[in-house]
């Protein structure tokens, strides 16, 4: 414990790692007092994990449960994972906020709530008969009810603005709490202030004053004694920024694009969770990106494919819906043998679903969504930062072995953040490209003995005059063929040149013991649960391990020897059993399945009690 | 990417753009004339081989890129219109050309025809059509007439037909006409004018289909009946047609009328002159309407030919505009945007 500063008869209480759930209307700008916590927490040195949970609903009616939009923040001094499973501290700003959250917050966690929210209009609309603040409800709770409106109001009185105006700012004096309460530094979100209103003076002194007022009242008021610090954490030396799994995955393309020299072209019609990818590459124009928002998401492919055979680096992102409708598109490209990535950022299915809630279940339309045999390589992205490691080395893939990659990642990390550090781009391994010039004897189907590629033979170079096409090839010459044998050969080259990726890519790597009673087979955003939940189980003495794996097809050369070291194989999935499937048929293990499919990320509690009980029976 | 060095276009000839492919179209098929025309204007168009490539969807018209020594992408059924799209968009330094015809075009591949127009993307559409499916072996297509006897409608055919060229028109088209495949000369004009023609440029071609259509548009192209049935629109001169040139076009208000300029109250000077750069459309689409008006002659030639932005050209110019502004990019910069922090 230490002794605070500003105000000596408040303690201070150091401790690991705290999540907070700041939960409010879609117009009370919760995700941005989450988001400016983050960053503050990011420059406080901490490690962290954030989720935004917004409604589906562009502007949901104010005051319902399904218009409440919420930000979760977990960080701490040691390494962070997950959002958390449960939170410590919710932050509601009215009735549908603590009542749609209230189930998420752990038993003793405190509540603060901005008391001007629970009027009886917004109560009722939340499905409350009694003020749950006064009927003793939240006796298990620490409630702090504090008039965040009326005080957001005082502080602002002198300026003469409009009240609209001035509640707009009322998220800042829970900011400027929260602030107090962890001891978080305050300058960068007062310069984001001083920069998002520089046109608007009054604003600025509105929101600085809103937070400033939210601070001294954690200070002055009785009714929290207690302030917390979180020390900062041991991350890996360097320069960090925080970055949200879309971005990544955009600036990954945007560096894989120039180290091979190749110009990005991106494809895409606007689709949940996968539009911020378009609108964050459409901000790269002087990196030569041209992005096209097109008619339908097979216009959206099909311009990436025709931008791939003139050279460029084709990209096209979408959700599962939009992989339905793009995969004729991606068999014509397995055809042509030409480079594309296709990022799916997976969202809750079949049909339209669940847009804006997480899933794992397009691993099967990646593998198998094509007519007939039509492979191709199928990486998948682990967290936020992830996502540009594997976006980079989708490209990588796509170009070394002409053919289509598909990215998988989920709307969990695709909007979810965590710190990233940064890479020097000269340390970014140099892209190889080269296009096929020589006329001697060109074959546009010929192939390089090693990868299987065939050569990339770009339009406006002379001598290489050819067609390529949806219709089977011979063998070499790329002419129409429907010989037999030749059907079959052709077939072949296509499925062993994805096959001899696996010879490129890196080994599957164990964390944890290399044999044991249980090891954990993991794709995609379960990555922190899974970690958390190992970890966890480790320190309870169990002998478990983790594998999680970014090569889905091919799978990393090294896995099947791993598999069979362990007693037996726990496969976590947001979905019906798709990994553990492909893994049951191509090693024969007896891998077991553990499924979530509720549009929500596995909490580590889950999969620790899963590991618990497995390793009982 | 492609060779940048200026240099005078080779001298070609016809043969140099006939790949070695043996052309599979049934013997008769429209397709020959189309598939000659197009070799025949090709060396004249001023690019060269290396720079042109043949886009396709599926159908009979869209092995049209195999039997041309040039680029050539036989894609999927009716995505060629956008696939030529991408392929420009990357390479606006080449000239891209689309065989479709009306099924690929205009069923499957509506939505990207229309907005390929809109967009006035500077690729060319050749239109073969034959008002009938032929690969699939015969059912009506959604240019075939109302009420059509195919496989598919043996009680006739109870969709109404497309009218090809009111839909470019529609869709904001820049450069829309049409042709004949059995009369060479004048598809040879057609051909050449869209090479010249900056922006989407729009041909459609009836094709006669002699295995399943046969002879579908033999009123606009046989001797003895095309004369009375065919208007050829040409700019800045009055519509007149008759197999002795003694009738014309006149409009009564926004009504085209068929009027005798011999031993008549009309003379040349009542009749309708062709402009085709309007860009007020009212005259293009009066013009399209007639199609498919049983009392007046069918047009065929240029329909509309003006001018806008191409969208090749404003996404390039945008990309320059950005490296202009903000210094050609630099990854470091990019990866360190917004709050960054360092641990020690």
């Amino acid at each position: 414990m230490e002794t605070n500063k500003a105000n000596q008869h408040k303690k201070t209480e150091t401790i690991e790692e705290v999540v907070i759930h700041f939960a409010g209307d879609s117009g009370d700008g919760m995700q941005l007092t989450g988001s400016q916590f983050t960053t503050s927490s990011a420059i406080a040195g901490n490690d962290l994990n954030t989720f935004p949970d917004f409604p589906a609903e562009i502007r949901a009616p104010a005051g319902t449960t399904y218009g409440v939009s919420g930000f979760q923040i977990h960080f701490g001094s040691r390494k962070i994972h997950t959002p958390g499973d449960i939170s410590d501290v919710l932050v509601a700003m009215n009735p549908a906020a603590l009542r749609v959250n209230l189930k998420h917050l752990r038993d003793g966690g405190t509540i603060i709530v901005n008391n001007q929210g629970f009027t009886p209009k917004n109560l009722k609309l939340a499905g409350y008969d009694k003020n749950p603040l006064d009927d003793g409800s939240l006796s298990n709770y620490q409630i702090h009810k504090v008039d965040i409106s009326k005080l957001t109001a005082n502080a602002l009185e002198d300026l003469n603005l409009g009240s609209k105006v001035v509640d707009r700012c009322k998220n800042f004096f829970a900011l400027g709490l929260m602030y107090w309460m962890y001891n978080r530094p305050v300058e960068p979100t007062l310069s984001w202030i001083k920069d998002k209103f520089k046109n608007k003076p009054e604003l600025i002194e509105a929101n600085t004053r809103a937070l400033k007022a939210g601070l001294h009242y954690g200070d002055i008021t009785e009714i929290f004694t207690t302030r917390y610090e979180v020390r900062p954490a041991k991350l890996k030396p360097g320069t960090y920024r925080n970055i949200t799994g879309n971005a990544a995955l955009a600036l990954g393309l945007v560096a894989a694009a120039q180290k091979s020299g190749l110009e990005m072209y991106l494809g895409a019609y606007p689709i949940t969770p996968a539009s911020d990818v378009l609108h964050e590459l459409s901000r790269h124009k002087n990196f030569k990106v041209k992005t096209f928002q097109a008619e339908d998401e097979i216009a959206a492919i099909s311009a990436a494919i025709g931008a791939a055979y003139g050279g460029a680096l084709g990209v096209t992102a979408t959700s599962g819906p939009g992989m339905a409708l793009k995969m004729e598109a991606i068999g014509l490209a397995v055809m042509l043998e030409l480079p594309l990535v296709i990022a799916d950022i997976q969202r809750g299915g079949p049909s339209t679903g669940l847009p804006t809630k997480t899933e794992q279940a397009d691993l099967f339309q990646a593998m198998f969504g094509r007519n007939s045999e039509a492979p191709l390589c199928v990486l998948a992205a682990a967290t936020p930062s992830d996502c540009f490691t594997m976006a980079y080395e989708a490209v990588r893939v796509a170009i070394k072995y002409m053919t289509p990659v598909i990215l998988l990642s989920d709307g969990y990390i695709a909007n979810g953040s965590e710190p990233w550090n940064i890479p020097k781009a000269s340390d970014l391994e140099k892209l190889d490209v080269t296009f096929h010039t020589d006329q001697e004897n060109f074959l546009p189907y010929s192939r390089d003995k090693k990868t299987l590629a065939r050569p990339w033979a770009i339009p406006g170079t002379s001598g290489l005059e050819h067609r390529v096409g949806g219709l089977e090839k011979q063998d070499k010459t790329g002419n129409i063929n429907y010989e037999p044998e030749n059907h079959q050969i052709m077939v072949n080259y296509r499925a062993e040149k994805i096959e001899r990726i696996a010879n490129d890519i890196p080994d599957a790597a164990v964390d944890g013991d290399k044999e044991g009673d249980l090891l954990i087979v993991g794709w995609g955003s379960t990555h922190g649960a899974i970690t958390s939940a190992v970890e966890r189980s480790r320190t309870k003495g169990k002998s478990v391990s983790h594998v999680h794996l970014r090569y889905l097809n091919p799978f990393p050369k090294n896995l099947g020897e791993i598999l069979y070291n362990f007693k037996k194989i726990l496969v976590p999935e947001l979905n019906k059993g798709q990994l553990s499937s492909l893994l049951r048929s191509k090693y024969l293990v007896p891998a077991v399945g553990y499924n979530k499919v509720q549009g929500l990320p596995f909490k580590t509690a889950e999969l620790e009690n899963k590991i618990d009980e497995l390793l009982r029976g | 990417m492609a060779d940048t060095a200026v240099q005078e276009p080779k001298k070609y000839t016809a043969k140099d753009f006939q790949s070695d492919q043996d052309v599979r179209w049934c013997p008769g098929c429209g397709d020959y004339s189309i598939l000659a025309q197009t070799q025949r204007v090709f060396p004249d168009i001023g690019v060269e081989k290396k720079d042109i490539v043949w886009v396709s969807g599926i159908g009979c018209s869209s092995r049209f890129p195999y039997y041309m020594e040039t680029f050539g992408l036989h894609g999927i059924h009716g995505r060629a219109p956008i696939i030529a799209s991408g392929l420009k968009m990357a390479r606006p330094d080449l000239s891209v050309w689309v065989a479709t015809g009306d099924g690929d075009l205009l069923s499957i591949g509506g939505n990207h025809f229309i907005h390929a127009c809109r967009r006035n993307i500077d690729i060319k559409v050749l239109l073969f059509n034959n008002q009938i499916y032929g690969l699939t072996k015969g059912q009506y297509s959604p240019t075939s007439e109302f009420g059509k006897i195919t496989k598919s409608t043996p009680w006739g055919s109870i969709d109404h037909p497309f009218n090809p060229v009111a839909l470019a028109l529609g869709a904001e088209c820049t450069f829309v006409a049409r042709s004949l495949d059995r009369d060479p000369k004048h598809l040879q004009t057609i051909i050449r004018a869209a090479a010249e023609h900056t922006g989407t440029a729009f041909i459609e071609i009836y094709q006669n289909c002699n295995v399943f259509n046969d002879g579908a548009f033999f009123h606009l192209t046989e001797k003895g009946q095309k004369e009375e049935n065919v208007v050829v629109l040409e700019h800045n001169k009055p519509l007149i047609f008759g197999a002795n040139n003694d009738k014309g076009i006149r409009l009564d208000g926004f009504t085209p009328k068929i009027v005798s300029i011999e031993n008549s109250e009309f003379s040349k000077d009542d009749l309708l002159v062709h402009d085709e750069n309007k860009n007020d459309d009212v005259l293009a689409f009066i013009l399209s309407r007639m199609t498919y008006d049983p009392d007046l002659p069918t047009p065929v030639g240029i329909f509309r030919k003006t001018y806008k932005p191409t969208y090749d050209t404003e996404m390039q110019k945008q990309i320059n505009k950005a490296i202009e502004k903000r210094g050609e990019g630099d990854l470091d910069k990019l990866f360190n945007e917004g709050e960054t922090w360092v641990v020690e």
